[in-house]
C-alpha cells in the first residue's frame, strides 16, 4: 500500500504554445478515490487523455501499479487495468446497450480473433455484461439499442462499461455532465458503492459530488497543480479559494 | 411478432428460390442470355458481398475493391495464358495473390481516416489497374482472352453453363453464410464496434488496426474468387475489369440492397444488374406512345433514368432494398 497505484511526475504537454499540462505531479494510492477539479480549460480532460494513452506527453512519466505506461498504446493499458470513461458520451450508439458492455467484457478476454462461435450466445461475455449493467441499473434496457437511451442513462451506461472490464482503476472523467438533480444523486450513490472495490480517479465540476465523495483532491489552474490535499485542507486553502472555488465553496460547505 | 413471416423473409426466400430455379426457367423458355445474364448476377453479387464484410459491418469505405477482382481474374487469365489449365492451381493462386495485394493495401491505407482512405484504396486500385495494362505479354490495354476455362476432376466442368451457374450460386450463398458467421462472432463484434467508434474500442483495450486489416484480407480473398469465376464467366480477362467505375459499381450495389445486410449486397446485384438490361427496353415501351420516335432515340441514356433513382434510394431509404423491405408489414 506504500506504492501509489498511479504515479504521474513532471507531466507536461502543450499544443501550439499553449500549456496543457504543466510539471504535473499527482499519486493515487490503491483504494482512494481523488479528484481532480480546477476551472475550464484547466486541462483535467488534457490530463485524463494522457493517462489513458489518448495523447502523449510532451515530458515526465505515468507508472501505474509498477509499470511505466508513459508510452504504451491505449489498448495495452486498458489491458492492465485502467478503465476510462468518457466525458461526451462515446458509446457504439447502433450496437444494443448488452452488447456495449459485452465489448468492454471481450476486450479483457484474450484476443478475440475467434471467427466462428456465435458471440451474442457466449454466457461468459454476456453474464459480466450483465452483471455490470444490473450494476449500474440498467438491467431492463439491456436489449434497447444504445442510441435509444435518456443522457443520464448512456452516463450509467459508460460506468457499466468502465466496470465490465473488471479493471483495477478508474478513470472517470465527469460523469455527472449534464445529469439532472435526482440523477446526479443516484450518481453520487453509485460511485459511493464503487468507491469502496476500486481506485478511483475523478474529473468533475459539480463540487457537491466532489466534496461528497473524494479521499484527496488536486486541484489544477492553467495545467499545474495549486493544492492538493484532503477535502477540509482543500476548502480551507486561500490560493484554492482566490484562484477557483469562490461561490462554489459556498455549495460545498452548505452540503458537507 | 410476426417471427419469421416478414415481407422482408418471404422476398429474400423468393429471389433464393427464384435462383436456385432460373436455369430450369431459362432452359423452358429457350434464353441462353438469361442463364449468362445471371451468371454475371450471382458473380457480382459475390464480390459485393465481400465488399459489404468492409464497407457494411466495419464501416471501411473502400473505394478500390475491384481491384481484387481483377487480381483474381487476371491471376486465372495469365495461367492459362502460361498452359497451367489446372483449376487447382489457379484458383488458390487467385486468392493468395488478391489476400497479398489486400495485406499491402490494407496496411498502408488503414492507417488514416475518412477522406483519406477512401483516395488511398482508389490510387492503389488505379495503380493496379495501370500495371495490369501496361503488360504487354498478356495483352495490355487489349485484354486476353482465356482460350480454356479452369480444368478440375471430372464432373466438374465449367464449360457446362448451367453447372457454371450452379458453382457460383454455391460459391455466393457459401460466403454469405461464412460472413453471416463471421460478422457474429467475436472477430465481427470487434469489426462492428470499429465501425461504431474506432477511438472507444482502443480506449476499452482492442489493438483495433490488426483486427480491420485481417477483415480487409478476408474480403479482398472473397472478391479474388469472385475474380477467378468472372474470368472463367466471360472467357477474357481485361484491365477494365478492374477499372475505378467496377469499383463505384460494387458500392451501388451494397448501398442499393443494405449495408450491413446479409442479402443486401446480393438484392442490390439483382436489382441493378436486371434494371441496367430493362431500362432502356421500359424507356422505349413506356416512352414511344407519348414521344415517339425520340423515345427510341432517348432509350440510348437510360443511365440518366438511373442515377436519380438510385440518389433517391440513398436520400429515402437509408437500409437499401432490405431497409425499405423490413418497414412494410406483412
Amino acid at each position: 500500500m506504500n506504492e501509489p497505484l498511479l504515479q504521474v511526475s513532471h507531466l507536461g504537454k502543450r499544443f501550439e504554445g499553449i500549456v496543457a499540462t504543466d510539471d504535473l505531479v499527482l499519486n493515487v494510492a490503491a483504494g482512494e478515490l481523488h479528484a481532480v477539479i480546477g476551472p475550464n480549460g484547466a486541462g483535467k480532460t488534457t490530463l485524463i487523455a494522457q493517462l489513458s494513452g489518448q495523447l502523449s506527453p510532451d515530458s515526465g512519466s505515468i507508472h501505474f501499479g509498477g509499470n511505466d505506461i508513459t508510452t504504451l498504446p491505449m489498448y495495452r493499458r486498458s489491458a492492465l487495468g485502467l478503465a476510462r470513461s468518457f466525458q461526451i458520451t462515446s458509446l457504439f450508439l447502433d450496437l444494443s446497450v448488452l452488447d456495449n458492455v459485452a465489448l468492454a467484457v471481450q476486450a479483457r478476454a484474450g484476443h478475440s480473433f475467434h471467427f466462428w462461435r456465435n458471440a451474442r450466445a457466449e454466457p461468459e461475455l454476456r453474464e459480466p455484461a450483465r452483471a455490470a449493467l444490473t450494476r449500474v441499473g440498467l438491467a431492463e434496457r439491456a436489449d434497447r439499442p444504445a442510441v435509444a437511451l435518456s443522457h443520464g442513462e448512456h452516463r450509467q451506461l459508460e460506468l457499466a462499461m468502465a466496470l465490465a472490464g473488471n479493471p483495477r482503476m478508474l478513470l472517470l472523467d465527469e460523469p455527472m455532465a449534464g445529469l439532472g438533480p435526482e440523477e446526479s444523486v443516484r450518481m453520487v450513490e453509485m460511485l459511493r458503492a464503487l468507491k469502496r472495490e476500486f481506485t478511483i480517479l475523478l474529473v468533475e465540476h459539480d463540487m457537491e459530488a466532489v466534496f461528497a465523495l473524494a479521499d484527496r483532491i488536486t486541484v489544477l489552474v492553467y495545467g499545474r497543480v495549486i493544492a492538493s490535499g484532503a477535502p477540509n485542507d482543500i476548502r480551507a486553502n486561500a490560493d484554492v479559494r482566490d484562484a477557483y472555488l469562490g461561490e462554489a465553496e459556498a455549495e460545498g460547505a452548505g452540503h458537507g | 411478432m410476426t417471427g419469421w413471416f416478414t415481407a422482408r423473409n418471404i422476398a429474400i426466400a423468393a429471389l433464393l428460390a427464384a435462383l436456385l430455379l432460373l436455369p430450369v426457367f431459362a432452359e423452358l423458355a429457350g434464353n441462353r442470355f438469361l442463364l449468362t445474364l445471371f451468371t454475371r448476377i450471382v458473380i457480382l453479387a459475390l464480390a459485393a458481398t465481400s465488399l459489404n464484410l468492409i464497407l457494411g459491418y466495419g464501416g471501411m469505405m473502400s473505394f478500390g475493391h475491384a481491384a481484387y477482382l481483377g487480381i483474381g481474374g487476371y491471376a486465372v487469365g495469365m495461367l492459362a495464358h502460361e498452359e497451367v489449365l489446372t483449376g487447382f492451381v489457379q484458383w488458390p493462386v487467385a486468392l493468395a495473390a488478391s489476400a497479398l495485394f489486400a495485406l499491402i493495401i490494407g496496411a498502408l491505407s488503414l492507417r488514416t481516416r475518412g477522406v483519406y482512405f477512401i483516395m488511398i484504396t482508389l490510387a492503389f486500385a488505379q495503380m493496379a489497374y495501370y500495371i495490369i495494362a501496361g503488360l504487354a505479354r498478356y495483352g495490355g490495354d487489349d485484354g486476353l482472352t482465356i482460350y480454356k476455362r479452369s480444368q478440375f476432376v471430372a464432373p466438374i466442368d465449367l464449360s457446362n453453363k448451367v453447372q457454371f451457374y450452379y458453382i457460383c450460386l454455391a460459391l455466393l450463398f457459401g460466403s454469405i453464410y461464412l460472413i453471416w458467421r463471421l460478422v457474429n462472432s467475436r472477430f465481427g463484434m470487434v469489426i462492428q464496434g470499429v465501425r461504431s467508434n474506432d477511438l472507444r474500442m482502443r480506449a476499452i483495450g482492442f489493438p483495433t488496426y490488426r483486427y480491420k486489416l485481417v477483415c480487409f484480407v478476408i474480403a479482398g480473398t472473397i472478391c479474388g474468387l469472385a475474380g477467378a469465376l468472372l474470368a472463367n464467366h466471360t472467357d477474357f480477362v481485361s484491365p477494365a475489369m478492374l477499372y475505378w467505375t467496377r469499383s463505384g459499381d460494387l458500392i451501388i450495389m451494397v448501398v442499393l440492397g443494405g449495408m450491413s445486410s446479409p442479402f443486401g449486397p446480393l438484392i442490390g446485384a439483382v436489382a441493378l444488374l436486371v434494371f441496367e438490361e430493362m431500362l432502356p427496353f421500359m424507356i422505349k415501351l413506356l416512352g414511344t406512345p407519348l414521344f415517339g420516335e425520340a423515345a427510341v432515340r432517348g432509350a440510348e441514356y437510360w443511365q440518366i433514368v438511373l442515377g436519380p433513382l438510385l440518389l433517391l434510394v440513398v436520400l429515402f431509404a437509408r437500409g437499401g432494398i432490405v431497409g425499405l423491405l423490413s418497414k412494410v408489414r406483412s
